[in-house]
């Protein structure tokens, strides 16, 4: 049993020749997608199915949430950075700037459909009809009584309307590391907070006392506490509902039912675009891009009657779909008054 | 009196061997409660895992002609289509131009159903259509339905479509990643130690790196990942998501785990086989390669086997270069975009549809089987080669 020294000589140089040669590789013959984790199982599919039925590479996608994947995006151009960025909100002024400032001039946004955020609770509870601002005062830091704002008292749904169970407050949530809670706070609570006497400005403080439980990323996670647990709320995305309808049912939030119909024409109160940006400089020189993004916008997946629905998706309606493929095929270029206000 | 002398140490004893009963039953409920939790993971897993590894399928006429290639779902009859996988009509248009015989002509295949159906059948979900579900009874009475091994779980990459699911671009990647780490941290690991155990001056430069390498292998995971991240990914530019960023990152984690493992296996080697060697006339590198290290070898690989085991099951540090996506396609180079197992298992966790659920159980066990597999080869290892001295 004598080792064979040269051998791990050589491995070690075979090592230290991967290293220099990775330096120098990286052929973009592969799109990168980057971005929203709302609208990862979107865009992956319409990867998967580019790859399955063309002869292009399929696309990498990674979910690095709406922010990272901004940032990542925005890091530059060539062909180590990204080629296009999901997002479930919209790019922000400074995120533009950033993208300016690295040289990532000529972007296109498109929008490719809409999510609804639902307010769900055991099949076995009885149907609720909760407003806004109900939802604000039972999440909220601080609520205002006789004039003055205090840490929240309520513990119980009906302390906070006679009208409404006498059920514990027990809400599973997505933290603040999410799009979704972003989409949530401004939605619901701002929205919420207006209307409500005793708040001098939007007020979207989440309480800290075991009320509101951030739930991880993971919203299965969400929907088997929702199962277990009758008391429990819990709030995530419409396409966890769709797939658990047998174990989940959404509450109604201002008289409207979380229903596609209802989301997609807007009367449901807490739903949000979905968009995608892409990096026009690499259109060239990243193989099946203009595909993919044909692809994504197409009646076959985006519309109405497409697959992404299957996934809960929750369509454009169609002269809009329209209008997104023609800005596309334009390649209409993102200004920064397009994102302000 | 010499009464009074026997008895009290006979109570003393006494007590004392009822003191170590205690002990030994603390030790014992600890071992079961380890025991139990063991058992209630395992058939956790297996009870929503096994039923990944079957399929239901079903026997149609697929007919491929001019009009089925442009609406592929029509190639079986109306009835039957909404029950079978899309993963199967999409290849209809690739199916034709790799086998032009197949135009115009009607073939009878099993094919894959829906997840849907399959979650239906064996009984974890009740959302399937009714009408649907009155055509699949029907069939399966004239015995168009069965259940087939789902040989895609093993041979085909990552789907969207659950039923078309499959581990085996994070089995190219582990293995990528897991050559990667071997070629790295392999020779680097053991020359260190060769160097600090049998060369190095006892000074405080050594000990100060040896508390170093010590620390290092009890340095949280994710550390090494925004330290991959920095080093390989931003400042010598190694492809994001590669399995040569993710092996160089892993690498740096087993390091660690490498150099101890091969010094103590260094350190059991007795003195006087190198005082013996050099007494005969070798230098001490001769001896070191022609004794001393033949007969800490399987010491070294053990520890070598269970850094790479380690780095297997490893997730956090690779969430940080961009190896947790979706990558179906699996690599071809070291330098491609590639997942791991554990990523893979992650990703499947954290999506909707319920079949997933049995899916993610089901790479738990493959996982499983393969960590298992490797420690025990590093425990036969051990017992085969170990010498005693």
């Amino acid at each position: 049993m004598k080792l064979r020294f040269q051998n791990t000589l050589g491995a070690a140089g075979i090592a230290a020749g991967l290293l220099a040669a990775a330096g120098t590789a990286q052929a973009a013959d592969q799109i990168r997608i980057v971005g929203s984790s709302t609208v990862y199982p979107f865009s992956s599919y319409v990867a998967e199915e580019l790859g399955a039925t063309t002869d292009i590479r399929t696309p990498v996608v990674e979910s690095t949430g709406s922010g990272g994947g901004m940032k990542l995006f925005c890091g530059g151009v060539g062909a180590d950075t990204p080629d296009i960025t999901n997002a479930s909100r919209r790019m922000k002024p400074s995120e533009f700037e950033m993208c300016q400032k690295n040289g990532v001039k000529d972007i296109t946004e498109n929008v490719v459909g809409f999510d609804g955020i639902v307010f769900a609770q055991s099949k076995s509870d009885d149907a609720i009809d909760l407003t806004r601002e109900q939802i604000t005062l039972a999440v909220a830091a601080k609520v205002p009584k006789d004039g003055e704002l205090v840490d929240n008292p309520y513990n119980k749904w009906s302390d906070i309307d006679s009208s409404l169970p006498d059920r514990e407050i027990l809400i599973y949530g997505p933290p603040t590391s999410s799009g979704t809670r972003d989409a949530f706070e401004e939605l619901v609570m701002e929205h919420g907070s207006e209307n409500i006497d005793g708040y001098d400005e939007a007020y979207t403080t989440i309480r800290q006392d075991g009320k509101y439980v951030p739930s991880g990323e993971n919203d299965n996670l969400i929907v088997q506490k929702l199962a277990q647990n009758k008391a429990a709320f819990g709030i995530f995305g419409f396409s966890y509902l769709e797939e658990n309808r047998d174990k989940i049912q959404g509450a109604k939030i201002d008289g409207v039912e979380p229903e596609r119909d209802l989301i997609s024409s807007g009367e449901y109160p807490v739903s949000r675009s979905l968009f995608f940006y892409t990096k026009n400089a690499h259109v060239d020189q990243v193989k099946g891009m203009e595909q993919y993004v044909d692809m994504f916008l197409s009646d076959q997946m985006a519309s109405d009657r497409g697959y992404l629905k299957n996934l809960g998706l929750i369509p454009l309606p169609e002269d809009r779909l329209e209008s997104e493929r023609s800005e596309w095929e334009s390649r209409a270029k993102l200004k920064a008054s397009d994102l302000e206000g | 009196m010499s009464q009074g002398i026997t008895l009290a140490p006979s109570r003393r004893l006494k007590k004392r061997y009822r003191a170590e009963q205690r002990f030994k039953a603390y030790c014992i409920a600890a071992l079961l409660l380890a025991l139990a939790f063991l058992v209630v993971f395992f058939s956790d897993m297996i009870r929503q895992g096994y039923s990944a590894f079957v399929q239901t399928e079903i026997k149609v006429d697929v007919t491929y002609d001019e009009d089925t290639i442009k609406f592929t779902n029509e190639s079986v009859t109306e009835e039957v289509s909404p029950l079978i996988s899309r993963a199967f009509y999409r290849t209809i248009p690739r199916q034709v131009e790799a086998n032009p015989d197949l135009m115009n002509t009607t073939q009878t295949r099993w094919l894959t159903a829906t997840a849907h159906v399959d979650q239906y059948r064996k009984g974890y979900s009740d959302r399937l259509d009714p009408e649907l579900k009155a055509t699949l009874d029907r069939l399966d009475s004239e015995g168009r339905v069965s259940y087939g091994f789902n040989s895609g779980l093993f041979f085909s990459g990552d789907s969207k479509i659950p039923s078309n699911a499959g581990l085996w671009s994070a089995f190219v990647g582990s293995f990528y990643v897991m050559i990667v780490v071997l070629v790295v941290s392999f020779p680097i690991g053991v020359a260190t130690a060769i160097y600090l155990e049998e060369f190095a001056p006892d000074n405080r430069f050594t000990q100060a790196i040896e508390i170093n390498i010590n620390n290092l292998a009890a340095v949280p995971s994710i550390l090494f990942g925004l330290l991959g991240l920095a080093i390989f990914i931003n400042f010598f530019g190694v492809p994001r998501s590669s399995a040569l960023a993710g092996g160089l990152t892993l690498s740096l984690m087993t390091l660690p785990v490498i150099i101890i493992s091969t010094r103590a296996a260094l350190k059991a080697v007795p003195q006087n086989i190198r005082q013996g060697a050099q007494a005969v006339g070798a230098s001490r590198w001769q001896a070191i390669r022609d004794h001393v290290l033949p007969l800490s070898l399987p010491g070294i690989l053990t520890g070598t086997i269970i850094g790479i085991a380690q780095a297997i099951g490893e997730t956090a540090p690779l969430l940080l270069i961009g190896m947790i996506a979706y990558i179906p396609d699996a690599p071809t180079s070291m330098t491609e975009a590639a997942t791991v197992l554990p990523a893979q298992i992650y990703t499947w966790s954290g999506m909707p549809e319920g079949a997933y659920v049995s899916l993610t159980a089901a790479g738990i066990l493959v996982l499983l089987s393969l960590l298992i597999t490797l420690n025990a080869t590093a425990v036969i290892l051990r017992n085969r080669f170990e010498r005693r001295w």
